[in-house]
């Protein structure tokens, strides 16, 4: 069985999620080949050849696959499927985008957000915002899968594969990129990183968000992340926000500050190793899933927190 | 230009699921249900379109058992024109509802399909796209921003990292992310106005696709859950544990 990831990357490097979900891809089969498609992206094909485990990379220029055009995608990897059992995309919001329209294109059910392979049939997925478990079994003869990539280990560097171009077709004159608004940060990506301080309503505004979330979170080296409630009042970019149609993070520290906890939220961070809380409302939701509650005013507890941070040398 | 927005009837979000002692699926017993918040934001998209004169007629679709002519009757309360359920007792795979879904565009050609990215009940985040593939359409997914002229929806999509803006040429597909905007509250009056609304009831056999699942639930189960944790007294304590726990 011979199973393709289709690798996100910026062009230079492959993404942690890309590692991840050939973790994932490794569980189905030996025989993983990688799909790097970018614009410029020989550098980032070459880094996929060097993950341990990649038998062949299959690299393709072109400007939509800089942009994630799922049109674009589709028109790429679908003819590819003649020689794969299966396809692989990680869960983010590129992936979700493109992975559906290749199954419908194949007349497959696509199967999303795995978190466990139990055999090259059989998958654990969530549902209800993860508050259940479905054990799923596809009678589809090529599978088109996306993977929560916190659920499974990065694969490491050890790998020489071999790089093959492959082309791709004329890009959909349907669709035209019109233009993106990145949130430029040096701090790590919130998927993939192991620490996260997040903030909820209580905090008010944006500046506050941003004077007090954000040195926290420089403060322990972590990503900085919201709640769908901070994000719809403004105080923080759309790309913050932490649940079940969000991000889902799975850190060794997740702090979450002001935030009550909505199901939707813990959606996506419960599996988050230790969880600490700090809210004002000792009654607040987060705080039955919390290892360590602090029940303070955020005001007062977080310069609390960050004097301690600092006694502790951080 | 007609827009169709398809509405799904799932476990209200406020509702805490449990899943049956069997594993056979979640209880759904005596559960409040309401119509999937994603397309509740698709409706009102579609009901702001019309009110600028852009749309002309809203038809909202929904696959599902008897009781979803209530979600129906939300959006038509809301604004839709009129509706279409397509009766089924069975729980159909996103694979299935596009076909359906397809079906239905090719009998009402709207230039437009508005409608929710993910239902919240099986979190699969695909019957849009899978849609787009079938007919052949553009997508823009995802949208937190719609503009509809000369014949195109110009869209702001939430994407990791922020932003993305996509022209698409129109038929299209658009999936509705959180922020599109705040779904209104039907007023009394309209409520009474669309118990009049016409909504024709169709099966899945009338449209002649195939809708055999193919994917098995094998089971359904609890998530492992978390312990307890203990509240601490003040920062230094925290950061003490942190320390224990080998986090720091």
């Amino acid at each position: 069985m011979a199973v393709l990831v289709v690798a996100e990357h910026d062009n230079a490097s492959v993404k942690d999620a890309t590692n991840k979900t050939i973790t994932a891809a490794l569980a189905l089969s030996s025989d993983v080949d990688v799909l790097v498609a970018g614009l410029g992206a020989g550098a980032a094909a070459a880094a996929a050849a060097g993950i341990a485990g990649v038998r062949k990379v299959l690299h393709a220029e072109g400007a939509a696959f800089e942009q994630g055009v799922a049109e674009a995608v589709e028109g790429l990897v679908v003819p590819l499927m003649a020689s794969y059992d299966a396809v692989l995309f990680a869960a983010t919001a590129t992936g979700k985008n493109a992975a559906p329209r290749i199954a419908a294109a194949l007349d497959v059910s696509p199967i999303s957000e795995i978190q466990e392979v139990v055999n090259a049939t059989t998958f654990v997925r969530p549902i209800y915002a993860g508050n259940a478990l479905e054990t799923i079994e596809t009678s589809d003869a090529k599978k088109v899968i996306t993977v929560r990539t916190t659920a499974f280990a990065a694969a490491g560097a050890g790998g020489s594969a071999a790089v093959e171009a492959v082309t791709a077709g004329a890009p959909s004159a349907a669709v035209t990129f019109k233009g993106a608004e990145i949130v430029k940060s040096d701090r790590p990506e919130l998927a993939g990183a192991k620490r996260v301080v997040s903030g909820g309503r209580a905090m008010g505004s944006a500046d506050e968000f941003h004077n007090v979330i954000e040195p926290l979170a420089d403060k322990l080296g972590a990503a900085v992340g919201a709640s769908r409630a901070a994000v719809d009042a403004g105080y923080a970019p759309n790309d913050y926000q932490v649940g079940q149609t969000g991000k889902v993070v799975a850190p060794e520290l997740y702090v979450a500050v002001g935030i009550s906890g909505a199901i939707q939220h813990l959606a996506g961070m419960k599996d988050s190793k230790v969880i600490v809380a700090i809210n004002k409302d000792a009654d607040a939701p987060i705080f039955a899933i919390a290892d360590y509650g602090l029940v303070a005013d955020y005001k007062s507890a977080v310069p609390e927190l960050m004097g301690e941070l600092a006694k502790a040398g951080l | 230009m007609k827009v169709l927005v398809p509405v799904k009837r799932v476990i209200d979000y406020n509702v805490k699921v449990r899943v049956k002692p069997d594993q056979t699926g979640v209880d759904l017993a005596n559960v409040k249900m309401s119509m999937n918040p994603f397309c509740e934001i698709a409706v009102e998209e579609a009901v702001r379109l019309k009110e600028k004169g852009v749309a002309t007629e809203i038809v909202a679709v929904s696959i599902g058992p008897q009781q979803a002519q209530e979600t129906i009757r939300t959006a038509l309360a809301m604004g839709a024109d009129r509706g279409i359920l397509i009766q089924t007792d069975d729980d159909l795979e996103p694979l299935a509802v596009a076909k359906l879904l397809k079906a239905v565009v090719a009998e009402e050609a709207p230039e437009l399909v508005l409608m929710g990215k993910q239902a919240i009940d099986g979190d699969n985040n695909a019957t849009g796209q899978m849609m787009a593939a079938l007919l052949g359409w553009p997508q823009a997914t995802f949208a937190s921003k719609v503009e509809i002229a000369d014949g195109k929806a110009t869209v702001t999509r939430e994407i990791d990292g922020g932003l993305q803006t996509l022209e698409v040429a129109l038929p299209a597909i658009v999936t509705a992310d959180l922020r599109l905007n705040e779904p209104r509250y039907a007023s009394l009056p309209n409520i009474m106005k669309a118990k009049k609304k016409p909504i024709d009831v169709k099966s899945t056999g009338d449209y002649g696709v195939d809708v055999a699942p193919r994917l098995k639930v094998l089971k359904v189960t609890e998530p492992p859950k978390r312990a307890g944790g203990i509240k601490v007294e003040s920062a230094e304590q925290l950061v003490g544990k942190l320390k224990e726990a080998g986090v720091l």
